[in-house]
């Protein structure tokens, strides 16, 4: 975190300098518009080259295919699909966490940030925002065609229910991966370092997820009134606010130099 | 002043383990329902709730670190880290053989706190290897600090999930000390002095290895010794 007074007779400069015509000149560049200007930056990034969600998505339907084969069944429900659905949709993230810090790694885009006189919690909010992003593109194919290959019983019935932990489980997902990926990424072994650190740190979520959406896979209800059991989105929803805590109060360490 | 300590830490430990042997061999009185192999009890739980003191402790050094700058929080905090990560491989082998003993399998999922105790063994075992795939000391201090503090935090929300995952299918008769009978609790209380005490030792002898090879390179730099 940069103190105010640190910072803004750089701030000043650095709008004198970027002002153009058309412009406030006089903006501050509060973390919102840092974060949005980011953002930005991120998704026009992945727009251009495509690096990350074409392959988390072909990766994802692979694995549904592997299972298939894997348990030689054509199809599944209850807590089996849960646990192939979480467990591909982990993994297929682990391939957009093991990317998302590359770029500005090796092309020099941290020393661009961090010569900015601006907040580095931003850049923690763009990136998780970001994978947050990837992984909903993700789930929009992965989930239908998980539907499509394996489900035994309709998506449809399954589907609203299943909102609530896909979007829990992302959250959670984005804020830890954000964190490890920024950890892991300035190692000699990053690729290898990220989802070593991040699967152990996942496995609440794979819980809490794989439990809550498993009573939507049934073919006949088993109880419950068809939204998953509130005790493990309460847990998930907990579970992310810690560690979206957590990964706000280090992450400005990860960025010193 | 670093001598005297660590002999006087040693004699402590030493003498603690005979009380703690003595007392759980010749005094705790033999389980009704597991016999014999109920004695496992009093190295097993000690030494896990001292692994996971250990990492909790490793978090807070590396607070500390963070906060002063000061290296020397960040070799606690990697020595707590280290240890913790030997006693916890004794901690899943004795959980291991306790589990075979009373339940007939090595390896019982439904058993939250050893899963639970493995979660966060696999998570710890890429402390070092993160740690050391960095090579600029200042930054592997401060991205292993990073590490320690995530981790530490995840050491008791890891155990909430996992219990709250776990259906409770075996009664848990000896998991808690709240409800032994005095001479047990006492034996149990006395064995985590003693594996505390093993621990404060061991992280101390490391702590001075550690200072003493920092200093030694210090001095043949000096010196102007190759090393």
């Amino acid at each position: 975190m940069s103190a105010p007074g640190k910072t803004s007779p750089h701030a000043a400069m650095s709008q004198d300098v970027h002002a153009r015509p058309g412009r406030s000149a006089h903006a501050p560049t509060g973390t919102a518009k840092v974060v949005r200007a980011l953002l930005r930056k991120e998704l026009l990034v992945e727009l251009r080259t495509l690096e990350s969600i074409p392959g988390m998505s072909l990766f994802a339907v692979t694995t549904f295919v592997v299972f298939h084969f894997a348990l030689n069944q054509d199809t599944v429900s209850g807590q089996e699909a849960a646990g192939i659905l979480w467990v591909t949709l982990l993994f297929a993230a682990m391939l957009g966490v093991n990317r998302l810090f590359v770029a500005d790694a090796d092309q020099g885009g941290f020393d661009g940030f961090l010569l900015a006189p601006v907040d580095r919690t931003a850049l923690l909010i763009a990136k998780a925002i970001a994978l947050l992003a990837y992984l909903l593109v993700l789930e929009l194919i992965a989930v239908p065609a998980f539907g499509l290959l394996l489900l035994g019983p309709p998506l449809g019935q399954a589907l609203p229910g299943l909102l609530a932990p896909l979007a829990l489980g992302d959250i959670g997902v984005a804020a830890i991966g954000t964190l490890v990926a920024a950890l892991a990424v300035r190692t000699r072994a990053r690729d290898l370092l990220g989802p070593l650190l991040a699967l152990p740190l996942l496995v609440p979520i794979v819980i809490g997820c794989a439990r809550a959406s498993a009573p939507l896979f049934y073919a006949t209800r088993v109880g419950g009134d068809g939204n998953p059991p509130l005790r493990w989105l309460g847990t998930l929803a907990l579970y992310d606010l810690v560690f979206g805590l957590i990964a706000y109060a280090v992450f400005d360490f990860l960025l010193e130099d | 002043m670093r001598r005297p300590s660590l002999r006087v830490l040693s004699i402590a430990t030493i003498a603690a383990f005979c009380v703690s042997l003595s007392l759980v061999f010749f005094y705790a009185p033999i389980e009704a329902e597991e016999g014999f192999l109920q004695k496992i009890f009093y190295l097993h739980v000690p030494l896990a709730i001292v692994t996971l003191c250990g990492f909790v402790i490793g978090g807070l050094c590396a607070i500390a670190h963070l906060r002063t700058r000061d290296q020397r929080w960040d070799l606690r905090s990697y020595v707590a880290i280290h240890m913790s990560l030997i006693f916890g491989v004794a901690v899943l082998i004795t959980g291991s053989i306790w589990a075979r003993g009373s339940w007939g399998h090595w390896w019982v999922w439904s058993e939250p706190t050893l899963v639970s105790f493995l979660i966060i063994m696999l998570l710890y075992a890429t402390y070092q290897p993160l740690r050391f795939a960095i090579e600029d000391p200042e930054r592997q201090a401060r991205y292993a600090s990073v590490f320690a503090i995530t981790a530490g935090a995840f050491v008791p929300m890891n155990f909430l999930a996992v219990r709250l995952s776990a259906s409770y299918l075996h009664p848990r008769v000896l998991g808690s000390s709240s409800n032994l009978p005095a001479p047990m609790a006492l034996t149990f209380l006395v064995s985590l002095a003693a594996v505390a005490l093993l621990f404060a030792t061991l992280c101390t002898y490391e702590l001075a290895a550690k200072r003493t090879r920092i200093l030694l390179k210090a001095r043949s730099r000096i010196l102007g010794y190759q090393s």
